[in-house]
């Protein structure tokens, strides 16, 4: 019993970091059939934030405050990471919607940047520019409808840009001169370190759990709900829907489909950065560190089916808990005296690495009965 | 895509055949040996770039798994080298064997003591691999983005099998051929080398009439239109998926072949060709160059590993971005690739813009049309 509930709980763990870092690509590629291979870089970008909030809140000022640190980084990766995601959306993939193929390798180019924008630049000034890109992005969106109307909007447009600019570097150097660390580039790996009310473990029924696990299943949890919530309840969680089932039709009745690509691409991009956080609470973090999970979470998406946030759910923790029976051997404690070829094959699978080789075997062999995922997107069309 | 052929004379096509060959015959005397030695394993990339024109360029299938089958041909290569030069070694096994305590070589190893053994298996093996891949994919119908990351799962998973197998295949330190003989010589020698590099460009040149073969005629044209509309195919009678799983095994085949050159030219192979992004890289060497045109795949591998390895010597931090960039800008803004864009209507767009050629006119629907066929 208790080891099945350490098991299942490993399982869930596992199965949560994938999920939370699938959530964004799946309601990404739902929506827009979007492939971003960016995505792991947007994880990489969040987990950044939070050593980059972390050492902000070392500061004297914010010293107080530093055991919520890790409460606030979620919110600041899930902006950072959201903004790059709109950055990319108006720049690039607007241009390439209908050709998954080329999106594909378009986002792998900027993946390929990102993690070279970490390695060669400092972070501070980094931070610096995320800010001005906020402050130019959705500045003049907050603008009364008096000025945005008006002819001479575009200059306003512009000179928000120029602030902007001045903001950023100015945030950028004042905290490159207060933050050391922050001032100078580095390829190398940095560690964020959990606060303290988060460090050891919790007992429950006789089991001891790291709290730092729990953290990313609550926020996992707190993701998911939201998400939902969001999509069901609010106006534009509808329109995303309608344009997810028929772009055409939605576009006909009023529905601002290149808001609503904006909007779900921001979010799917938050999302990554929500999951960077997680991330990065789990082992030190480097600009390598979102190509890790990146397959992973594509194989989430594959097995869950398209659009349909249920299959994305069952699919992760279901290839969490299989990672855990599997690489952890744990099959041979349930059952000892099982037969020597059967337990010599588990025994070769038992490890993390081979755990996925076996996984991948088992989702093709999945993939060979259910083509499309557990849940299909129905429809009576041949081929879309 | 509308690939206009330009037609050039006969004799501007001898002496370009003249001038390559008589290149590839002086390269050794013109080339110091560093450079000599980069030149031959980039034309060896150019296989497996020609491979990745075929399934994608010509049937749409955008594999990101190449490195696979690439690999795979590299360690065949590499265990008939270790295998046949191990006879000083304890045991007569390969030197890494005894670091890891195994005294009795795997029963895998056996059948490459044979050179002719070797010698199909270089290619055979991957594409029979390439085969059971594609076929399991292809018959449910998985296409597109589906596809390209299942073949991406599959890298990973092949990675991570090569990787931890240090008993078997000395896992993630790779195996060694340059320190190997052939025939009574060492692998990493000079003169090796240059034959090494005269096999290549004969193979390179081989493979490429091998890929006009292949896309000549009825079968080429299946594989265009698959690519193009695939239900279409379907519903005129044709099966796609004997076709694709056909084409993914002959590209995974020259991936082999590619392997198995690149090896003995680097002096190393290794689980390393199975990241994921070299397995990318082989993909925008056809994209730069232009998918579609079988040049364009040899033309691009070439030229971007040569500006890889110059750009990295003189600016190390440079390449990514530079990398990055240009997947964004071929795909953005070239989506043809460089020789398509000569060879279609590229320049004569470009003169029309300054002005110093007229405009074709056509009819308006004839260019919507042309846009939605081109969309795929």
């Amino acid at each position: 019993m208790e080891l099945l509930l350490d098991s299942l709980f490993n399982g869930v763990a596992i199965g949560s970091v994938l999920l939370v870092a699938a959530l964004g690509l799946a309601i990404v590629f739902g929506l827009m059939g979007v492939i971003n291979l960016a995505h792991g870089e947007l994880m990489m970008l969040g987990a950044y934030t939070t050593y980059v909030t972390q050492l902000i809140f070392k500061l004297p000022i914010l010293k107080p405050f530093y055991n919520s640190y890790i409460i606030v980084s979620i919110f600041l990766a899930f902006i950072v990471s959201g903004v790059v995601g709109i950055l990319l959306e108006k720049t690039i993939i607007r241009k390439l919607y209908g050709s998954p193929l080329e999106t594909l390798l378009a986002t792998w180019g900027v993946s390929l940047i990102l993690q070279q924008f970490v390695r060669s630049v400092p972070l501070a000034y980094g931070t610096g520019l995320v800010i001005s890109l906020l402050i130019g992005l959705f500045l003049p969106t907050t603008f009364p409808s008096k000025i945005k109307e008006s002819i001479n909007f575009k200059y306003f447009k512009f000179s928000s840009w120029i602030f902007a600019a001045l903001t950023g570097v100015l945030t950028g150097s004042v905290i490159s001169s207060s933050v050391s660390k922050l001032s100078r580039a580095s390829a190398r790996n940095v560690d964020v370190t959990a606060p303290s009310w988060m460090r050891g473990q919790v007992e429950i029924i006789g089991t001891a759990f790291p709290k730092t696990r729990l953290m990313i299943i609550v926020i996992t949890l707190i993701s998911v709900i939201a998400i939902t919530l969001f999509l069901n309840q609010s106006a534009w969680g509808m329109r995303i829907r309608a344009v997810t089932q028929n772009r055409q039709m939605s576009d006909c009745l009023g529905i601002s489909t290149e808001k609503v690509d904006i909007i779900t691409f921001g979010i799917g991009s938050g999302l990554a950065g929500v999951a960077g956080v997680a991330v990065s609470l789990l082992g030190s973090v480097g600009p390598n560190v979102g190509g890790n999970y990146i397959v992973g979470c594509f194989m989430v998406v594959v097995l869950g089916g398209v659009g349909n946030l249920l299959g994305t759910v069952l699919a992760s923790f279901g290839i969490g808990i299989m990672t855990d029976l599997i690489g952890a051997g744990r099959l041979l404690s349930i059952w000892p005296d099982m037969p020597l070829p059967l337990s010599n094959t588990i025994n070769f699978f038992a490890t993390t690495s081979m755990a996925r080789v076996m996984i991948f075997a088992l989702i093709v062999i999945f993939l060979q009965f259910k083509p499309t995922g557990l849940f299909p997107q129905k429809g009576r069309m041949v081929e879309n | 895509m509308s690939v206009g052929k330009i037609k050039f004379d006969k004799k501007i096509v001898l002496s370009f055949w003249i001038i390559l060959i008589a290149l590839i015959i002086a390269a050794p005397t013109l080339l110091p040996v560093f450079r000599l030695n980069l030149l031959g394993r980039y034309l060896s990339l150019s296989i497996v770039a020609l491979g990745v024109d075929l399934i994608w360029g010509y049937t749409g299938l955008l594999s990101l798994g190449q490195g696979i089958f690439f690999t795979l041909g590299g360690y065949c290569a590499a265990m008939y080298l270790q295998i046949t030069s191990s006879s000083e070694f304890p045991n007569n096994i390969p030197e890494f064997f005894a670091l890891y305590g195994v005294e009795k070589l795997p029963f895998f190893w056996e059948p490459f003591r044979s050179p002719v053994f070797t010698f199909f298996a270089i290619w055979i093996i991957p594409a029979l691999v390439a085969g059971l891949i594609g076929f399991l994919v292809f018959r449910n119908r998985i296409k597109g983005v589906y596809f390209s990351i299942l073949t991406q799962a599959s890298l990973l998973v092949f990675f991570n099998f090569f990787n931890g197998q240090q008993k078997l295949i000395n896992g993630t330190n790779g195996l060694k051929t340059d320190v190997t003989q052939l025939f009574g010589q060492m692998v990493g020698s000079e003169s090796m080398q240059r034959i090494f590099f005269w096999i290549t460009a004969l193979i390179v040149i081989a493979a490429w009439f091998f890929a006009k073969w292949v896309v000549k005629g009825r079968f080429g044209n299946i594989l265009i239109g698959i690519r193009d509309d695939e239900p279409r195919v379907r519903f005129t009678g044709y099966n796609p998926v004997i076709f694709k799983t056909i084409i993914f095994s002959i590209a995974g085949g020259l991936a082999g072949i590619s392997g198995a050159l690149y090896t003995v030219q680097s002096g190393i192979v290794s689980p390393q060709f199975m990241t994921v992004p070299f397995s990318i890289e082989m993909v925008i060497w056809v994209a730069v160059g232009g998918r579609g045109t079988l040049l364009g795949a040899i033309l691009g591998a070439v030229f971007i590993n040569y500006a890889k390895s110059l750009v990295s010597e003189a600016l190390p931090a440079s390449w990514m971005f530079i990398q990055g960039g240009l997947f964004i800008l071929v795909v953005t803004a070239l989506p043809e690739g460089v020789l398509g864009w000569i060879q279609g209507d590229g320049p004569r767009n470009l003169l029309q813009r300054f002005g110093l050629k007229r405009k074709i006119e056509t009819y308006p629907s004839l260019e919507i049309n042309n846009k939605e066929g081109n969309n795929e």
